[in-house]
C-alpha cells in the first residue's frame, strides 16, 4: 500500500518524528511519500532510515517541497 | 544465555555515544532514545542561519546511532515536558534549565520505554561531577530514585565509582570493564574516542539545550512576563531561537531577522504575525508580536529599515501586513542606530 504523510513546515527533528510514527505503523513493502519543506530532512530522514533498516526509494523536490519515498522494511 | 538488553540516552554528544559502546562491548544488545523538548540545540537551529551553513545540518543523535550501529526512538515530548520546565521541584541551574528535573523526567520516559519494550536497563552518558546541577554523587540517586528506574539505572563512564546496580549484580555486564571518569576534564572521553575511532563528534558548550543560555532564558522570562503567563507553543520557543528581539515599549516586540536565512524562516510566519519589510531596499523580514499603536507600528518601520541597506538612505519605504488587514506603506526615515535604545534589546 502507498501512503503520504504532510510534514510541510515542520523543521527538524519533527518531520523525522513524524515519520517514524507513522512507519511504525505501516506494514513491512508499504511505502510512505513524505513532504516536507526544511532541507535538514535531506540529511535527517535517509540517516533515520539506514539506522532502523528502511529504504529510501526516491527523493526530488517539486515547487517549495522536498518528496521523500520510503519502503518500510520489517525487523 | 540470553541476550540483555539496554536502552540509552542518546543526547548526541561523545559522552552518551562512549557509554553505548562500553556497553555493546560487553554484549549487550542497545537502542537508544532521544527526546525533543523543543529546546534542543539540534538540527533546525543550524538550518536557519546562513553563518551556520558550512556546520554540517545533520541531527547528531541520528549520526551517534549510526556509528554505533544501534536503532534511534526520537520521542516527541514537547508537551509533557511544560510541567517540567514550568514546575522543577529542584529548581532551575544558572539560567532556565532546570536539568536535574529534566533528568529525571528523560530517565522516567525511559523507564517507560524499557518496560513497554521488554528492556533490561537503561543506560546514560553522565558523569559524576561533570555537571553542577545533575551529575553529582549526591544528585544522581535523586535522578535514579524519582525517575524510578532505581538500580536498573548504569551510568557506564562512572560506574566504577557508584553502588552497584542490577545489571552488574545480575553479571549482566562486568563492572571491571566499565569506566571509573570524574570530573570535567575531558582527557579520559577523548582517549576512549581515540581507542574506538570516534572522529567528528558533536561537542556542543554548555549543554544539550538552549535552557543553558542565558539570552535565550532571557528572552523566554520576557516573552513570560508580557503575556502574563507561562503558556508557550512550540512556534513560540522557536522563535526566540531567531533574529534580534527588540521591545521598544511594553506592548510590542519586534523580531528582525538576521540574515538571508533567518528572512526566509520569519516568513513561514507571515499568517500569524503582523510582519513588514522594506521594499525600496533589501532588508530583513520583521514579526510583530503583541499590541502596537500606529505609532508603535511606525517606530517598528523605522528600526526595521535601521537594519536594512537603505540604513543610510534619507527615506525607506516600508509595507506593514498587518494580521488579517489591508497591507500599508510607510515612507520613514531609517533609525539611527543611537537611537535604539540598549536595553530595548531583550
Ligand atoms: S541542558 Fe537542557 S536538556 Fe540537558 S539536562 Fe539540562 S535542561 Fe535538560
Amino acid at each position: 500500500m502507498k501512503y503520504q504523510l504532510d510534514a510541510t513546515n515542520l523543521l527538524c527533528p519533527m518531520p523525522v518524528i513524524r515519520t517514524q510514527n507513522r512507519v511504525a505503523e505501516l506494514a513491512e513493502g508499504d511505502i510512505l511519500e513524505v513532504r516536507c519543506t526544511d532541507p535538514g530532512v535531506l540529511h535527517d530522514i535517509p540517516a533515520w532510515c539506514r539506522i532502523n533498516g528502511h529504504e529510501v526509494l526516491d527523493q526530488h523536490r517539486d515547487d517549495a517541497s522536498i518528496i521523500i519515498t520510503v519502503k518500510v522494511h520489517g525487523d | 544465555m540470553t541476550q540483555r538488553k539496554a536502552v540509552a540516552l542518546i543526547s548526541g554528544g561523545l559522552d552518551s555515544m562512549l557509554a553505548v559502546k562500553m556497553i555493546q562491548e560487553q554484549g549487550v544488545h542497545v537502542e537508544g532514545i532521544n527526546f525533543f523538548t523543543g529546546f534542543c540545540v539540534e538540527g533546525h537551529t543550524h538550518a536557519i542561519r546562513n553563518r551556520d551553513q558550512t556546520k554540517p545540518k545533520r541531527n547528531n543523535a541520528l549520526w551517534v546511532a549510526e556509528q554505533l550501529g544501534i536503532k534511534l526512538h526520537i520521542i516527541d515530548v514537547i508537551d509533557e515536558y511544560k510541567d517540567v520546565l514550568l514546575n522543577p521541584k529542584h529548581g532551575y541551574g544558572k539560567n532556565m534549565n532546570p536539568c536535574l528535573d529534566c533528568k529525571g523526567f528523560m530517565v522516567k520516559k525511559a523507564r517507560q520505554w524499557m518496560e513497554a519494550n521488554d528492556f533490561d536497563f537503561i543506560i546514560t552518558g553522565e558523569v559524576i561531577g561533570q555537571r553542577p546541577m545533575s551529575q553529582r554523587k549526591d544528585t544522581m540517586p535523586v535522578i535514579a530514585r524519582e525517575s524510578g528506574a532505581d538500580d536498573r539505572l548504569l551510568r557506564p563512564l562512572c560506574a566504577q565509582h557508584l553502588p552497584e546496580t542490577l545489571p552488574e549484580r545480575e553479571g549482566w555486564v562486568d563492572t571491571s570493564q566499565l569506566g571509573a571518569i570524574t570530573g570535567r576534564s575531558r582527557h579520559e572521553q577523548m582517549a576512549l574516542a581515540e581507542k574506538w575511532g570516534f572522529r567528528d563528534y558533536a561537542t556542543p558548550a554548555g549543554g544539550c539545550c538552549f535552557l543553558t543560555d542565558a539570552s535565550y532564558s532571557k528572552k523566554l522570562v520576557d516573552m513570560w512576563q508580557h503575556r502574563g503567563n507561562r503558556e508557550y507553543e512550540l512556534d513560540d520557543i522557536m522563535l526566540l531561537k531567531v533574529g534580534r528581539h527588540i521591545r521598544p515599549n511594553q506592548r510590542f516586540k519586534l523580531i528582525v531577522a538576521r540574515d538571508a536565512g533567518e528572512t526566509s524562516y520569519l516568513k513561514g510566519y507571515r499568517k500569524q504575525f503582523t510582519h513588514m519589510a522594506a521594499t525600496s531596499h533589501g532588508g530583513p523580514v520583521t514579526l510583530i508580536e503583541g499590541e502596537p499603536t500606529r505609532d508603535d507600528l511606525e517606530l517598528a518601520a523605522r528600526i526595521t529599515a535601521r537594519f536594512g541597506q537603505g540604513r543610510n538612505a534619507d527615506l525607506v519605504t516600508v509595507e506593514i501586513h498587518p494580521v488579517g488587514g489591508e497591507s500599508v506603506e510607510l515612507s520613514i526615515p531609517p533609525m539611527p542606530a543611537s537611537e535604539i535604545a540598549q536595553q530595548w534589546y531583550v
